[in-house]
């Protein structure tokens, strides 16, 4: 398959856990040859976090695990031994990229930092992916999702003023530090192919949310720019008084509306009441009225409620209106347009049968995304990948035999 | 000077708002010469503002003045806007439209935000860029997508996070959802795998000497974003509601009350290890309670448990607590608001802020490289543009217009520096 974007890249893989898997799985994704390194016996720490297949608890069903790991080959190698090393070097020589996320200061103890490898690959691409960076005084530290929004993220702002700061859902920090990663990395492999000159990039968690996740890096000009720290709990409004801005309850469920200035659009849509053809719900001033607000809102809200989030979604739109509806995850499965557009993806695995992922980020026309294999089982390409190396299937046990692979 | 990854590589914008300014921003630091195209007969709300000429005390003008040219003086705006050109045309008269697609015979790549049905009103589609540039690649965001019924559908990130399924993964638990805090952070993760994208579809055209279309729906990056309950719906049927601040893992799982006004600190605990790291720093009487000896019974007693843990942090500050327990192993951080980042010492030490002077604006820190490169550093060739900072350039090098043609240009409203008169 050379057909992909990124056909020909070759990328050692010696990630675990979500951030650094999550970049080198859109490399994989998009066409190159990942060689996914874990340890033997155990393999990458995310093969012990849930979601289960059926909620079994097995190295072979972590649905993280199967996620974070398609389309790549996965071999197993015991790099604290001397022979385990120069393998890894040997596999580095024939490479593009390496992608690590290690601690910091474990890859110079393993004799494997950029300085080695560079010595027998001089146009290497290296990412390291770690919580704090490779250098600064929280180096060594410990970083949770929850942290990476607190510290580098805006969550100080979302939630009710007396109450505490919360997070968003699952780990989509801990993802953009993967995304962001994975550009660094395709852009530095391109400076690599272009003018024949690699990198080492270094990736903290923490730096990757400071110009941000969720519009932070506004948040920090603006706060150069003013002095001012904005509140919690923000109204989402963008309108003079945000009226008919924000999540509102309708007959099934909720829809979100970007209103404010827009109001007239939500009118329309609502087939123009004459209770809402006053002109102080639309004059800015009159509109910041929290009487006028309420008001209106009172109108809104009981046309919503005679009215499915999916027939507001459809009759917003066509007045122009920016709304969508809030889905629980099964509905977001079910939706007409997501369904046409192919956005997940069935991926068959022999621990699990076909289970459904999220599948392509964005749709490369020439290039398509596309799933060549389902994620490795714990060493499943030692024999494929050590015997492009030039080891035999004897070898290969003197290998298992001491622990090495 | 080693040269720049994407050292030429010229990129044509047409972008508003914030994932396709974020992509150029990017791809202008990595050292692509990227060439906004604006016009000065039209203001696209929320980009360089949400007025050409808001009142004095508008929010997001330095102290809080929108001055002489409020468009090159909008925070958010700017925030990204380094490292890139600024030229104008009014590509709505055919003689603008002439312009463009001379500068899409000079590009690489355009990118685009604006939702399809305007770029299909303006003529703009990639069967256009490629008949002026057959290898053209274009990458063309929007919130839904360039195919399916919602296509020509307006989004914005909160609904975007609405209709794919994080909004009912978040905020309080047992919480109204009209109470949902707002979330933006579909727009910079678009961003991101734009430049991704574009990067890897430029790898394929220097292999093949093919273009190509990409096509980028906000709502499906954003998915993958958040992949556990989708796979946990399709593995086990079970959908997953919002769990706050709480950790399928870690017991506890939160953020604390520190010493101070409004200071918190965020703390997991996973497994024994780390809570018997916690125990000795907390060193109290209750940490020894039958009902936190393990994850089970601290999972089940999580409400009281999560009571205690405050009634100690309130007695802390919130960078102790995270030294003191960091020192143990536990993950633990404190809340930063925008005024305690720009202070705090790691930070600093990585040099994440980097200090830009801009003319209608001053001078002030903005956040500087995501990622650390040890040979091809950050560095900022171009302050924030200012619009139509470099026709000249633009015009009369990479057109090779002659001063003639751009004085009528200019005269005609197609070149110039201030929005025109009665534009809003």
């Amino acid at each position: 398959m050379d057909q992909q974007a990124l056909s020909g890249m070759r990328v050692i893989d010696l990630t675990h856990y979500i951030a650094g898997p999550a970049c080198t799985k859109r490399l994989a994704d998009y066409g190159a040859d990942v060689i996914k390194v874990e340890r033997p016996g155990t393999g990458d720490g995310v093969r012990n976090i849930g979601p289960f297949y059926h909620d079994d608890p097995h190295p072979e069903k972590s649905g993280l695990f199967l996620y974070l790991n398609t389309n790549k080959r996965g071999i197993t190698l015991n790099l604290k031994t001397r022979l385990g090393k120069d393998i890894l070097l040997e596999l580095v020589k024939k490479a593009d990229v390496v992608v690590e996320s290690f601690r910091p200061g474990v890859m110079e103890r393993l004799g494997l930092a950029y300085e080695d490898l560079e010595k027998v690959n001089p146009r290497l691409v290296m990412t390291s992916i770690s919580n704090f960076g490779q250098t600064g005084p929280y180096r060594d530290y410990g970083m949770t999702e929850l942290m990476a929004f607190g510290m580098g993220g805006p969550m100080y702002h979302k939630g009710q003023p007396d109450r505490e700061p919360v997070k968003y859902g699952g780990m989509p920090s801990i993802f953009h530090a993967g995304a962001v990663a994975s550009m660094a990395t395709v852009v530095v492999y391109y400076g690599m192919c272009r003018h024949g000159t690699g990198d080492y990039i270094d990736v903290s968690i923490l730096d990757t949310q400071i110009g941000t996740l969720d519009g932070r890096v506004s948040a920090l000009v603006q706060y150069q720019y003013t002095g001012h720290v904005g509140p919690r709990g923000a109204a989402l409004g963008v309108g003079p008084a945000g009226a008919g801005s924000g999540m509102f309850p309708c007959a099934d469920g909720y829809v979100h509306f970007y209103g404010g200035t827009r109001l007239e659009r939500q009118t329309k849509m609502m087939g123009d009441p004459p209770e809402l053809m006053d002109p102080k719900f639309y004059d800015p001033e009159t509109q910041a009225d929290p009487l006028v607000r309420e008001e209106y809102e009172a109108h809104f809200l009981s046309w919503l409620m005679r009215h499915t989030k999916r027939e507001i979604f459809e009759l917003g739109q066509k007045t122009t209106n920016v709304c969508a509806p809030r889905y629980t995850i099964d509905e977001v499965l079910e939706d007409p347009h997501i369904r046409l557009r192919d956005v997940f993806v069935q991926v068959e695995h022999p621990m699990t049968g076909q289970v459904k992922y999220p599948g392509r980020p964005f749709v490369m026309e020439e290039t398509p995304w596309a799933i060549r294999r389902a994620a490795p089982l714990l060493g499943q390409h030692n024999v494929e990948v050590y015997s492009e190396l030039g080891y035999s299937k004897k070898d290969l046990v003197v290998l298992r035999e001491n622990h090495i692979i | 000077m080693r040269k720049l990854p994407l050292e030429g590589v010229r990129v044509l914008g047409m972008t508003v708002i914030f994932a396709g300014p974020y992509a150029e921003m990017f791809l202008a630091d990595y050292g692509a010469e990227v060439i906004r195209v604006e016009s000065i007969q039209n203001f696209a709300p929320s980009t360089r503002g949400q007025y050409v000429r808001p009142p004095k005390g508008a929010a997001g003008y330095p102290n809080g003045d929108p001055g002489e040219r409020p468009w090159n003086r909008f925070a958010t705006f700017n925030s990204m806007a380094r490292n890139k050109l600024g030229m104008t045309i009014d590509i709505t008269r055919p003689e603008g439209m002439e312009i463009f697609k001379q500068l899409v015979r000079a590009s690489d790549v355009f990118i685009s935000n604006y939702v399809p049905s305007v770029l299909d009103r303006l003529g703009i589609t990639y069967e256009m860029l490629k008949k002026e540039k057959p290898d053209i690649i274009y990458a063309r965001i929007s919130g839904y997508g360039d195919t399916g019924p919602y296509r020509d559908y307006r989004a914005q990130a909160n609904g975007i996070d609405a209709i794919g399924g994080q909004a009912s993964t978040r905020g309080y638990r047992h919480a109204d959802p009209s109470e949902l805090p707002g979330s933006s952070a579909a727009d910079p993760a678009e961003g991101v795998a734009a430049v991704f994208a574009i990067v890897s579809a430029l790898n394929y055209r220097d292999r093949t000497g093919k273009g190509q279309l990409i096509d980028m729906a906000l709502v499906e990056n954003f998915i993958t974003y958040n992949p556990e309950p989708f796979l946990d719906y399709s593995m086990n049927g079970r959908v997953q509601g919002t769990l706050g601040n709480r950790d399928p893992i870690a017991v506890p799982s939160g953020n604390f009350r520190c010493e101070g006004d409004d200071n918190w600190v965020s703390i997991c605990i996973f497994g024994d290890e780390q809570w018997e790291g916690f125990c000795k720093v907390v060193g109290e009487g209750w940490v020894h309670d039958p009902r936190f000896k393990d994850p089970l019974s601290r999972r089940k007693h999580e409400d009281e448990l999560e009571k205690l843990v405050e009634s100690w942090t309130k007695r802390h500050d919130y960078y102790e607590v995270m030294h003191l327990l960091q020192k143990v192993g536990v993950p633990a951080g404190p809340v930063l608001d925008e005024a305690a980042v720009f202070q705090d010492p790691h930070l600093k030490a990585r040099g994440i802020f980097v200090e830009v002077s801009q003319k209608d604006t001053g001078t002030y820190l903005y956040p500087g490289a995501l990622a650390k490169m040890r040979n091809a550093p950050l560095v900022v060739r171009h302050a924030p543009v200012r619009l139509g900072e470099d026709n000249d350039y633009v015009y009369k090098e990479v057109l090779g217009i002659g001063d003639d043609e751009y004085q009528k240009l200019a005269e005609t409203g197609h070149i110039g520096m201030d929005y025109a008169v009665g534009v809003r």
